[in-house]
């Protein structure tokens, strides 16, 4: 049996971690899109689509993000779509972004106050434009923070990716330990890993929050 | 043909009928003060004149087009009815000079140089030339109201709205507001206002609308509604301010 050193481990688990980071990235985005689109539709009032969303919202919070993967992975092939593991993680993370994305967003919205809503309709603002350069851009602003911070949720989210099969960073501690009997040492340098891509998302969340000016109070 | 008309508006809260089915008739250059107590509807009405509250029953006629209950209707409506806020309402995240440009650029697609130039001549005007880069938030209460009426002249409209503007001001702040607003009076603007500065709405006003219980009570020139007050309502509310 061949030995391994601190190094090989480290440099394995490296590999791995870039695909953690691109289905952070891609779940984060896709999410971020599908839940400013639900946002939209939400906010434009229509009593049945807003029902809609809330009860979209509130599937994907109220089932673990492990369920919705398997769902996804096992429910597709079904309905005779085969879906890889990466599909199954980055639809799945997407779904469960989107859900969690739109629910904070919406928070911000209402947060402005509805003074600003009737100052910008009363100047002949429609509701896109109203959205667009009144609403949007202060709810934007307080949202970043959270935003970054759910981001962190985001990237220790995609761990439950290695249950379908999908290697990503825990998915290669797992297989790294199997061949090293190390788990010690292997899970050490997984934890550290994910630490080290979340913590400056902590930071810089932290250090929105001290930026936050010239916004409706 | 007068520049606005409502006839017979009715508007409730669910059960609470707040306008009992009001006729106001605004002439081009009129200068219209609504008095009466809170909770009389004279904000109700004010707000529905710009479509800010959709109306139950009766029209609104505005330069002798009716006014719809359509998307397109409301809008068309608010490019000839400005409104300034108690509250002033400006948008916190632009400066004062971006605040008046915003809806001439958006709204009327205007270049950025011409908005630019109409927001400048019109915040030169409210007084605060001096002030322009300046944020909301680092004005004072009196000045951010002034960049309001500035940011509704922006747009052109032919009737300016002023719902109580002087009264989430400090008492020393409000003398630099009515002075804009008397000055818009005299240059013949047409203006709407809700107001308690009852001394005020007496030397600008061409016109004092009392208003009671979702009902106008008593109109007429500012001297004649003060002096002889035909009813009890306005005969006690009079009566109390002195």
């Amino acid at each position: 049996m061949s030995e391994f050193t601190l190094w090989d481990i480290v440099y394995n688990l490296l590999l791995a971690a870039r695909w953690t980071v691109l289905l952070s990235l891609t779940a984060f985005v896709l999410g971020g899109i599908v839940g400013l689109l639900l946002l939209m539709v939400r906010t434009a009032g229509n009593p049945w689509v807003m029902r809609l969303v809330r009860g979209y919202v509130e599937l994907f919070q109220g089932t673990p993000l492990l369920m919705q993967l398997f769902i996804v992975f096992f429910g597709l092939p079904l309905i005779g779509i085969d879906v890889s593991p990466w599909i199954a993680a980055m639809l799945g993370l997407t779904l469960f972004t989107s859900a969690f994305l739109t629910e904070i967003w919406r928070g911000c919205v209402e947060s402005i106050g509805l003074g600003q809503w009737e100052a910008s309709a009363s100047l002949g603002m429609n509701f896109r434009q109203q959205m667009r350069y009144i609403i949007l851009p202060q709810a934007l602003r307080i949202a970043v923070p959270p935003t970054v911070g759910f981001s962190v949720q985001v990237v220790k989210g995609t761990a439950v990716a290695s249950i379908i099969g999908f290697v990503e960073l825990t998915k290669a501690g797992t297989m790294i330990t199997n061949a090293t009997y190390a788990p010690f040492t292997v899970y050490g340098c997984v934890a550290v890993m994910y630490f080290l891509i979340c913590f400056p998302l902590s930071l810089y969340a932290r250090h929105l929050e001290g930026k936050l000016r010239h916004v409706a109070r | 043909m007068s520049l606005v008309e409502l006839h017979a508006i009715h508007k409730s809260f669910g059960e609470l009928e707040v306008l009992k089915g009001i006729d106001l008739k605004i002439e081009e250059g009129q200068v219209i003060a609504l008095i009466g107590k809170s909770g009389s509807g004279k904000s109700t009405l004010l707000r529905t004149i710009n479509g800010l509250e959709t109306i139950n029953d009766g029209t609104i006629m505005v330069a002798g087009k009716k006014v719809g209950d359509r998307d397109t209707d409301v809008l068309t409506l608010r490019l000839n009815v400005g409104m300034v806020f108690q509250q002033f309402n400006l948008f916190p995240h632009y400066t004062a000079l971006e605040n008046v440009m915003l809806s001439p650029q958006v709204v009327k697609k205007q270049s950025k140089a011409e908005a630019k130039e109409v927001a400048e001549e019109m915040l030169a005007k409210v007084g605060l030339a001096d002030k322009m880069m300046h944020y909301p938030d680092q004005l004072s209460g009196g000045q951010q109201q002034r960049v309001a009426i500035a940011r509704a002249l922006a747009m052109k409209p032919r009737v300016l709205l002023c719902d109580e503007v002087t009264s989430a001001l400090d008492p020393e702040l409000v003398n630099e507001v009515l002075a804009v607003v008397r000055q818009l009076a005299e240059e013949g603007m047409t203006l709407v206002m809700v107001t308690h500065e009852m001394r005020f709405a007496r030397e600008v006003c061409d016109k004092l609308v009392f208003m009671d219980q979702g009902r106008i009570h008593e109109s007429g020139a500012p001297e004649e509604v003060f002096a002889n007050p035909k009813t009890s309502e306005l005969a006690s509310f009079v009566g109390g301010l002195a």
